[in-house]
């Protein structure tokens, strides 16, 4: 008690007799002061993760609004609201309570608005921010786990999208609605029954939207909040990673305190986000569903689009072939079970056991805080950049019937175009971004041995021109030197001294030839022999040698 | 004086220049550059009112967007250089609250920019694991807890327990089954039969053969979907029943699905796309090619409704089709196989 009522008189004021106060039953002192004095290293890609939270926070947000207004029911109605062209006609209450929202509740376009932007960006940002943490191997150990919630996070944003923007029940979200029903009816022994009972029936039915609506405003987001809850917990527990740079070692981090710097500036950019997806709300309209019309089963618009981010599975469901075989009376659709489930299945696997995939390959159990940069580790670089095309490709599959129309060309040109390049250019990406990575090796290596080139262009009494090289500076030396060369697994040998062979040869054989394949090419950064060699001939050589470099 | 000197000491995490972990080379951090607000305090106090305008501009911007919440008309357009014309509430309240809110930020972030301390500070990390102690203890801990309960030795306790957690998901698995009927024979139905009258969609009105001009094209529904549609309230016999009509010279009829389907070079086929079930009405009368807007399977309507291109892998169904008594076009019986796209018990 003494020593409360001393800090009492020592701090004085009003905020610390809040802090005794809370002190006094939470016993949050030390604990929340370690937290106020946390160190976050500073990188712009480190703010991709931010701008997804607060994407987030403002779809909770503007989400909440907009359920005071929805009416999730496919109950029909005659619409009666101010938007004319729409007058009289039949549609479902879903619909019509979407254009109340639009038209007749005073900033509810607004709302509307904000929420289909900020889920776009949402999506957009979590895909980036998950480039952002592959390209610089923020995912190896010990933040394997946090990069496996990244991964159902991004699952599940994608469903919460296509779950959200189809519940207006406009004639556009209806279509995207009827293939997911159609994909999902093409599910080998259950698929009827799955779809039966999602929609109560067949195709619409009358259950669908509402029980969309459950799912979507707290089924999905409940447990987004909660992967987001913990994925913060642990990058905070964890600490930040941070690039190679002066001062910078495996064991600390260097950057500002949370308190206040991050406080304002994480804060500050939180409006930042806020502001600029109002401002694009305010003027720039996303899903006009009042000019699609309500949905019916018997029609659909030419050249319909789906979000963005359901491009690259409708594009793999336009390109694969019109496969179908029949199985002892059995119908199995390869033509969507390849591209609707196969393929997305075999990506996402693939991106959440990534990390363990590399730790294998390349042997790697050590704890990583510093960050590589993607020309660092070309092989992985080279595999992104192959995944990434593969992506495009299908992505832009989703808008071959655009590109035939935009640029008057054969549908069927361009699809079988597409059909081939989503083979032919991912491997293309991955060996022009490995080499790629590799001549920035060198040029790096380069530069610390014989520095950079000044541009000072110097014309020697024998008539000689020169360029003039100097050392980099510290921090850039610091960020240079920080590469790491790992050298490749050697091959383990098939029988010890006494010819007994060693059972593990074989795996270990194929396991240094993939070590090898990931870390053969590297450059290594300079010794420091090499380095103080080349720093006395930078200092004492005449300019003329330099130039010879 | 325009820095501070870090001294050329080791970094937290090294020793005599070398990462303690990783052996590699550290640079220790460099010169720290002071800024204007730093040394002038001139600058400071521009920076400050910066700062200050900033949050008052935005005050005065989010008062704005409520005042013209409440007074520009919600029905006014007005039009917008490069945007076009948009609701005068909306565009008005949208703006003063996004650069309002916008404004809270950049505030934020300038005033941590100009006048928050800048210098970097360096915390330590601690390796993850635990020490060998602290795993001991805690596998120590499981042990004895799993000694004291006899999970290990009570084997019909744990199987018993075992079992019951395993049944317990199941009711509520089972309990989903209302959510729908059974499938039985729903896919494969629609509600044409023989004699059921054509009627034109969304007019609704019957068809004369004469009223089809060769190259024309007419969507079109069973006449008894009107009822069914308003008995059971939804859409879900318009999803299987809809068809189009085609009529071409029936010189240009390659084949039928069935001996005289169409009638007089009137050919009624589902409009509903065999590949995921999206309603097709992209028609080229020269080729006779229908193309499904979702995924652009399509296929030749003059030759059986067969695939020519596309994800679709089964031809479009033929609705063999007469006229009436009264001249009018009729279904000479329903569809002979399933519409819409494929599922396991279709065969």
């Amino acid at each position: 008690m003494s020593t409360n009522k001393a800090i009492d008189t020592v701090a004085g004021g009003k905020a610390s007799v809040v802090g005794n106060y809370l002190d006094d039953r939470l016993h949050g002192a030390s604990g929340v002061k370690k937290l106020l004095n946390k160190v976050f290293p500073d990188h712009w890609s480190f703010m991709l993760g931010e701008i997804a939270l607060y994407s987030f926070i403002i779809l909770l947000l503007s989400g909440t609004y907009l359920t005071l207004w929805f009416k999730p029911s496919m109950t029909e109605v005659v619409y009666n609201g101010s938007y004319m062209p729409l007058k009289g006609v039949k549609m479902s209450e879903a619909y019509a309570s979407t254009l109340d929202i639009s038209f007749d509740v005073r900033a509810g376009m607004l709302m509307r608005q904000i929420h289909h932007w900020a889920a776009l960006f949402f999506v957009a940002a979590v895909s980036v921010h998950l480039l952002r943490v592959f390209f610089t191997g923020a995912f190896r150990k010990p933040r394997e786990i946090n990069w496996v919630i990244g991964t159902l996070l991004l699952v599940l944003a994608i469903l919460e999208g296509f779950a959200g923007y189809s519940l207006p029940d406009d004639l556009l979200s209806g279509t995207g609605l009827r293939i997911a029903q159609g994909i999902v009816q093409a599910i080998p022994l259950v698929g009827t029954y799955v779809a039966m009972f999602l929609f109560g029936g067949e195709f619409p039915g009358n259950e669908f939207i509402p029980r969309l609506y459950s799912i979507h405003i707290l089924l999905v987001p409940g447990i987004l909040l909660a992967l987001v809850t913990v994925h913060l917990i642990i990058v905070f527990y964890q600490k930040h990673t941070q690039f190679p740079g002066a001062g910078r070692t495996e064991s600390n981090v260097v950057g500002y305190r949370l308190y206040p710097i991050y406080m304002a500036k994480a804060g500050g950019f939180f409006f930042i986000v806020f502001g600029v997806t109002t401002l694009i709300a305010a003027l720039v309209t996303i899903n006009p569903i009042w000019l699609y019309g309500p949905y019916t089963p018997s029609q659909v618009t030419a050249g319909s689009q789906p979000d963005w981010y359901i491009g690259w599975l409708d594009g793999a469901v336009r390109l694969t072939p019109n496969w179908e075989t029949n199985l002892l009376g059995h119908t199995i659709s390869w033509n969507l079970l390849i591209p609707a489930l196969i393929i997305p299945g075999i990506m996402f696997t693939a991106l959440g056991v990534y990390p363990w995939i590399e730790a294998w390959v390349t042997g790697d159990k050590r704890e990583h805080h510093l960050l590589d940069r993607p020309r660092n580790a070309p092989t992985r670089t080279g595999l992104g950049a192959m995944a990434i095309s593969f992506y495009l490709m299908l992505w832009i599959s989703g808008g071959n019937d655009i590109i035939a129309t935009a640029f008057h060309l054969s549908i069927n040109q361009i699809t079988w175009s597409l059909r081939v390049l989503v083979f032919v250019i991912p491997p293309l990406a991955f060996v022009i971004t490995k080499r790629a990575c590799l001549g920035l090796q060198r040029r790096d290596r380069d530069k610390l041995l014989h520095g950079y080139e000044t541009g000072r262009v110097l014309r020697l009494p024998h008539g000689e021109y020169i360029e003039i090289h100097e050392p980099v500076s510290d921090n850039e030396r610091a960020v240079l030197l920080g590469k790491s060369d790992v050298p490749p697994l050697q091959l383990s040998a098939a029988s010890d001294h006494n010819g007994v062979a060693n059972p593990k040869a074989k795996s270990g054989a194929r396991r240094a030839r993939l070590s090898n394949w990931f870390y053969g090419d590297n450059i290594p950064v300079p010794s420091e022999a090499e380095l103080e060699e080349a720093a006395h001939h930078l200092e004492h050589a005449a300019p003329g040698e330099i130039a010879s470099h | 004086m325009n820095e501070i000197q870090h001294g050329s000491h080791d970094p937290i995490g090294a020793v005599n220049g070398h990462d303690v972990i990783t052996g590699k080379p550290i640079v220790p951090l460099g010169h720290h550059e002071l800024r204007r607000a730093d040394i002038d305090p001139k600058a400071a106090i521009r920076a400050e009112r910066q700062v200050a305008a900033m949050f008052g501009l935005s005050s005065v911007l989010i008062v704005t967007s409520i005042i013209a919440f409440i007074v520009v008309p919600n029905d006014v357009l007005v039009i917008l250089p490069l945007i076009g014309p948009v609701n005068a509430n909306h565009i008005s309240v949208g703006f003063s609250l996004g650069l309002g809110i916008f404004l809270i930020g950049t505030g934020a972030i300038h005033w941590a920019k100009k006048l928050m301390p800048d210098v970097e500070i360096t915390e330590e990390r601690h390796a993850f694991a635990s020490s060998a102690e602290d795993k001991a203890a805690f596998g120590e801990a499981i042990r004895e807890g799993k000694s004291a309960s006899g999970i290990g030795e009570r084997k019909i306790i744990r199987r018993s327990l075992l079992g019951s957690l395993a049944l317990f998901p199941l009711p509520l698995i089972v309990f989903l089954r209302d959510l729908g009927p059974m499938p039985k024979t729903r896919l494969r139905e629609t509600i044409w039969d023989k004699n059921i009258e054509i009627l034109t969609d969304a007019t609704y009105r019957p068809i004369r053969p004469e009223d089809i001009p060769i190259g024309g094209l007419v969507n079109a529904v069973p006449a008894n979907l009107l009822k069914i549609e308003e008995e059971d309230g939804n859409l879900n016999e318009r999803g299987k029943a809809s068809i189009i009509l085609v009529r071409m010279a029936p010189a240009d009829i390659v084949s039928q699905q069935g001996q005289g389907w169409d009638y007089q070079g009137i050919l009624a086929y589902s409009k509903i796309c065999t590949h995921v079930g999206c309603p097709i009405s992209l028609y080229q009368q020269r080729t006779h090619h229908l193309l499904c807007p979702c995924h652009q399977s399509t296929f030749d309507l003059a030759d059986s409704g067969n695939v020519v291109f596309g994800p679709a892998a089964r031809r479009m169904p033929q609705l063999p089709i007469t006229v009436n008594e009264q001249g009018y076009l009729v279904a000479a019986s329903g569809f002979k196989e399933p519409i819409g796209p494929s599922f396991w018990e279709r065969g």
